[in-house]
């Protein structure tokens, strides 16, 4: 079929945005190279100190192990509400489903500071009963982490779920199977790659989470983004852009990969 | 009995745990902005009359409309080489579109310090150039947030954008070509105007985001450009005043829904016309 394909003006813009898109992750790497303690472009040696740092200095160890650990947690809790909820949306239709849906993606549409702020009261209100489940431990962070993802485990979970045949859990339930059955034998084996594609995404919005984190973490529960900032606050720690470079060529890796087997695929 | 009991136990765990960990603290916080310091009102009218706030909450209506119109300006040209382009050019724009959508907001925040700050690499470069003899002052201004934030923005803006560039009929084009409209016109006249819900859409959808955001401002803008998000972690960890704080987070709340009502009816089909 004939397109009318954008024009060379249209390119040459298209060119320096995509430019401007990139060029912020391109700068980041030179400076992960420097060999001085602050933020300067590497002149005359190249060093990879910062890159040591990353493995070397407990503090950013412990920062990327207190990030997995609330990723795997919030990640695992979020997915399994949303499933739950979304597959009981989708199968009873209940009346006011919307709404439901509403208060469900609550946290992604308010604005990231109202729901920070949010949490924070509700931590430390949980911390006057309780020491594990609080304000500035792991616990806390990851409870918190999970109100922020839910709502998008939600979105993936029930556009999986849109494209089950409805007619196959009928069946399953006019053959007295039980709501168990239903939910586990016949639904989720049709939507287990949505449920593992929001756990992954759900795992990244946790680890990447700095807005919430920010007000609900002083020194006890540094996530790798929490030390970030405070790098990026006092003064700029070079280690900074190490982990960047770190994060980018894994990000770069993964869509780029993704874009070589689609355009594989599409051929 | 059964019959209502049935679907509650799918849906109870996940509504439980957000009126237990959102919506009750929500009101909590609410609870807060007209309590702290003493029961009454006084921090909503100091939120809507102190000179030194209503200066942050036009700053912050100031900056997201530019970073708005230059976002969807900028999402609009991407938009249109990932949907229209050739397959290459529709592989490459994703690229630019999907790397830096994925990484994290302090990454890329990092990354335009590395590039703006007083000897930062743009600096460099203008200087290598001789363009300039002292280095710009990008950074701790309006500037490096606008920057930053219209950089975060654009994916938010292209998402919409390109979803509603797909929908216009390509037959459509070609007959306006068949008729001999030039491509500048087929643009204009006919290309836009049908891509005119998705620019509102994507418009309003940046507008609502940059409000609530503050994570980039606080880095690129050092402080000195203050937005509102930014004012109430300030009134929460530096200055503390909780009450004014929440007084501030509920006027935003309020704000948005506003906002995302409106967003809603724009996106919902409209009636036949």
């Amino acid at each position: 079929m004939i397109r009318l394909r954008p024009g060379l003006v249209a390119t040459a813009l298209a060119v320096l945005v995509g430019l401007f898109m990139l060029m912020p992750l391109l700068a980041v790497v030179p400076v992960s190279f420097t060999p001085k303690r602050f933020l300067s472009i590497p002149t005359d040696e190249l060093s990879l100190r910062h890159y040591r740092t990353l493995y070397q200095d407990r503090e950013w160890l412990e920062g990327i192990w207190m990030s997995l650990r609330i990723g795997v947690l919030s990640a695992g809790f979020a997915t399994a509400l949303a499933t739950f909820f979304s597959i009981g949306i989708w199968m009873f239709r209940p009346r006011f489903a919307g709404l439901l849906m509403g208060i469900a993606l609550l946290p992604m549409v308010a604005p990231p500071v109202v729901s920070a702020l949010t949490l924070y009261f509700f931590l430390i209100t949980l911390t006057k009963f309780n020491g594990v489940v609080a304000y500035d431990t792991m616990l806390g962070v990851a409870l918190a982490h999970s109100v922020m993802i839910v709502p998008f485990a939600v979105v993936l979970v029930s556009v999986s779920l849109a494209q089950v045949d409805r007619r196959m859990d009928l069946a399953a339930r006019a053959m007295g199977a039980s709501l168990g059955t239903r939910v586990f034998k016949v639904i989720m084996p049709n939507i287990k790659f949505g449920v593992i594609a929001s756990f992954f995404l759900t795992f990244v919005l946790s680890w990447e989470e700095i807005a919430v984190t920010i007000f609900i973490t002083s020194v006890e529960a540094v996530t790798l983004p929490r030390l970030m900032w405070q790098g990026l606050r006092d003064n700029i720690d070079p280690a900074i852009a190490a982990i960047s470079v770190v994060l980018i060529v894994i990000v770069a890796a993964v869509v780029v990969g993704r874009a070589a087997v689609t355009a594989v695929r599409a051929r | 009995m059964i019959r209502i009991t049935r679907p509650l136990i799918l849906l109870a765990p996940l509504l439980a745990f957000l009126a237990f960990a959102y919506v009750l603290p929500f009101a909590g916080v609410i609870g807060w902005s007209v309590s702290i310091p003493e029961p009454g009102l006084q921090n909503y009218s100091s939120a809507l009359t102190d000179p030194l706030i209503l200066s942050v909450f036009w700053r912050t209506f100031r900056i997201c409309a530019i970073v708005t119109v230059i976002s969807v300006v900028m999402g609009y040209i991407l938009s249109l080489l990932w949907v229209r382009g050739t397959p290459l050019v529709r592989t490459l724009t994703e690229l630019c579109i999907l790397i830096p959508f994925w990484i994290s907001v302090l990454t890329r925040a990092f990354g335009w310090l590395a590039l703006l700050s007083h000897r930062g690499l743009m600096n460099g470069w203008l200087e290598a150039l001789g363009v300039i003899d002292d280095p710009l002052r990008m950074i701790r201004n309006e500037f490096g947030v606008i920057v930053g934030m219209v950089h975060f923005m654009i994916p938010f803006a292209v998402f919409p954008l390109a979803a509603a560039m797909r929908n216009v009929d390509e037959r459509v084009l070609l007959a306006a070509r068949g008729m001999a409209a030039s491509r500048t016109r087929i643009f204009w006249q006919v290309f836009v105007p049908m891509t005119a819900a998705g620019l509102m859409g994507a418009a309003l959808l940046v507008f609502v985001f940059a409000i609530g955001f503050f994570i980039t401002p606080a880095i690129l803008g050092g402080g000195r450009s203050v937005m509102v998000a930014e004012l109430i972690y300030l009134r929460i960890f530096q200055s503390p005043d909780w009450g004014l704080a929440a007084a501030i987070s509920v006027i935003l709340m309020v704000a948005i829904s506003a906002l995302l009502t409106l967003l809603l009816k724009q996106l919902s089909p409209k009636g036949a016309e």
